[in-house]
């Protein structure tokens, strides 16, 4: 039934409900867009008042201006110009901060060791939550009861999760640091800078092995148990059913949580660093998003900072694409 | 299936108790740490049992390190984020799903390009946006030459706005109610406006009720992340008794030029985990239901 007799007939709402605008405006903005069915994501039933959606939407809107877009778009604007620490003279440089970042060593040796830490802290996360997933999925009794406590991390700030880590790992009073020294490993992340690098990827990992380990247990749930049970008649055993049935079938819930993590430890492990190594021992822990808040508030080089503000935009918007891509192919994936 | 796998079992359940075992053991250990003195902290080997001093280290830390105006701030700022992101968001998918008018499509792309970019990657400039809100009205004022909007000056620095406001410029939680509402059948709309119901007393007599058990499972996750927060308070708060408590936590870190007091760190640690620890152990189900949909 098409929506546009339906809401012509029924009586307009009050609050002018049938209102509509008048000028020539309006048919050009609805070009195009005119069949109601076509309209995306607009119920079939719906209200035609253009005043309250305006008042609607004004809060979100408004925040969005003042805190996302204005911000966004000044980034843009900064990443072109020079500015001097005390802010008293701005000029236009056009590409030369890009120039200046991309030949700097320092920026890098900081990419390198955020594709170090970030493909580490995916690899360790995705294998640690599979493992606990393939566990809990074949156990029968204490599900709820592992899942409470492996959910635990959730609620654990980065930060926490980083001071945890760094005081259970730290040499002097540490007693899983005492441990290694017992076993007559020289840990010590102060100085050595894999150390470090080790520890706040144990740290971003604790935190995030729960949100991987959710998804995995409601992706092997929805594995069909009618292609299970075939192959249990086969002569498939757990683990062979596990490698070769379900762990395919939820190839999009790992990419999904593939893409997710390296979001994650892009942007928000920043609490972990800070808090932990704050970027050394010399530079080795100082991950890109790090890098960008240290020259930008400690060093005040705001032209670098805005430079590097825009290639995390791009690498951001580049994960959201990935993100939607297999959100969409999730979505479509049954049997 | 009636399967037999003895060892396969065994395995499962040790490898379940040894994750369950990698979570709790750096918690057991904040809280051991907390309970002990500074004398006993430094001993070597560590004490691996709970000791003593529990209350009297809390103490310490709740008056000395400001800890309870810390928490609160934690609370405020969590509620506010929650209630606010809530509330603006509700309404905004109610208006893209249910409304024709014009720019429908723009606003409705406009609030989804915010879910693009994190904060994390333009701190600079949203750090000056909420130094001075009247920003944009300054540079308007010096292009048209308007003195009087120059001048214009709105500090949110160390206020509990500055901390809440640009935190819910995002659209995650619009997304999803834009996502539920659709799945929600038209019949009842139509109903409704037979009945004489106007837009308003639709959305609050129908869709709201409806929309229970999503604000619920959000509003728990909204309110773990804004407890959680660390890069924003850290910009926004230059006042001690501003920060949230994370932000206090890294104030106590041990540095290297004075007595370590790990046990004071470790019990305020422990303290700040213990709110939201507790709100997923008592509101789990609607905490899962809201992780997975958030993820979609």
């Amino acid at each position: 039934m098409p929506a546009r007799s339906d809401t012509a007939t029924l009586p307009a709402a009050a609050g002018g409900g049938g209102l509509r605008l008048r000028w020539p405006l309006r048919r050009l903005l609805l070009k195009g867009t005119g069949d109601a069915q076509s309209e995306s994501g607009l119920k079939r039933a719906h209200f035609r008042d253009w005043r309250l959606p305006f008042w609607l939407l004004a809060p979100q809107l408004f925040i969005l201006l003042l805190f996302f877009f204005i911000p966004s778009i000044r980034a843009l604007i900064q990443a072109f110009q020079l500015t001097d620490p005390f802010g008293a003279t701005t000029q236009w440089v056009g590409f030369q901060n890009f120039e200046r970042l991309f030949r700097s060593s320092v920026y890098w040796s900081s990419a390198q060791v955020t594709l170090i830490f970030t493909i580490a802290q995916n690899v360790l996360t995705l294998s640690l939550a599979l493992l606990l997933a393939f566990a809990s999925n074949h156990i029968l009794r204490g599900r709820g009861a592992y899942r409470t406590v492996l959910l635990l991390p959730y609620a654990i700030a980065p930060a926490i999760a980083g001071i945890m880590l760094a005081f259970l790992f730290n040499p002097r009073v540490g007693p899983v640091a005492h441990m290694l020294q017992g076993l007559g490993f020289d840990w010590d992340p102060n100085r050595n800078s894999w150390h470090a690098l080790a520890l706040i990827v144990m740290a971003a990992s604790w935190k995030h092995i729960c949100y991987n380990y959710i998804f995995l247990v409601a992706a092997l749930l929805s594995v069909p148990q009618s292609i299970l049970e075939s192959a249990y008649l086969d002569g498939a055993g757990p683990i062979q059913r596990f490698l070769r049935i379900s762990l395919p079938m939820i190839t999009p819930t790992l990419f999904f949580l593939i893409v997710i993590n390296f979001v994650y430890g892009l942007f928000e492990t920043f609490a972990i660093v800070d808090a932990t190594t704050r970027g050394g021992p010399a530079g080795a822990t100082s991950i890109l998003v790090y890098k960008v808040y240290q020259d930008g508030f400690v060093t005040l080089d705001l032209g670098s900072s805005a430079a590097q503000s825009v290639v995390l935009m791009a690498l951001a918007l580049f994960l959201t694409f990935a993100q939607f891509r297999f959100v969409e192919r999730r979505v479509n994936y049954s049997v | 299936m009636n399967e037999r796998t003895p060892i396969i079992d065994f395995a499962c359940h040790l490898i379940l108790v040894m994750g369950a075992a990698l979570v709790c053991l750096p918690i057991y250990f904040v809280f051991v740490t907390g309970s002990l003195s500074q004398t006993e902290i430094m001993r070597v080997p560590m004490s691996w049992l709970p000791g003593s001093q529990f209350l009297a280290n809390m103490q310490t830390v709740l008056s000395n390190a400001n800890f309870g105006r810390l928490l609160l701030n934690s609370f405020i700022i969590a509620s506010g984020i929650t209630i606010g992101k809530l509330a603006v968001s509700v309404i905004a998918a109610f208006a893209v799903t249910y409304f024709r008018f014009p720019f429908r499509m723009t606003a409705f792309w406009l609030i989804f390009m915010s879910l693009m970019l994190p904060i994390e990657v333009r701190i600079v400039p949203t750090y000056e946006s909420a130094a001075n809100v009247a920003l944009p009205l300054n540079i308007l004022g010096s292009w048209l030459g308007i003195q009087a909007l120059v001048d214009l000056d709105w500090n949110l620095v160390n206020t509990y706005s500055g901390l809440i406001l640009p935190l819910i410029a995002s659209a995650t939680a619009t997304f999803l109610f834009r996502q539920f509402f659709l799945t929600v059948p038209d019949e009842l709309c139509e109903a409704a406006r037979i009945d004489g119901a106007t837009p308003w007393q639709f959305f609050r007599l129908i869709l709201l009720p409806l929309s229970r058990s999503n604000i619920v499972a959000l509003a728990i996750i909204l309110f773990l992340m804004g407890w959680n927060q660390y890069l924003w308070p850290l910009l926004l708060t230059t006042e001690p008794a501003m920060a949230n408590a994370v932000i206090g936590l890294k104030k106590l870190m041990p540095q290297s030029d004075s007595l370590p007091t790990w046990h004071l760190l470790m019990n305020a640690a422990f303290l700040t985990m213990l709110p939201p620890t507790l709100v997923i152990l008592i509101l789990q189900r609607w905490f899962v239901k809201g992780l997975v949909d958030s993820g979609k």
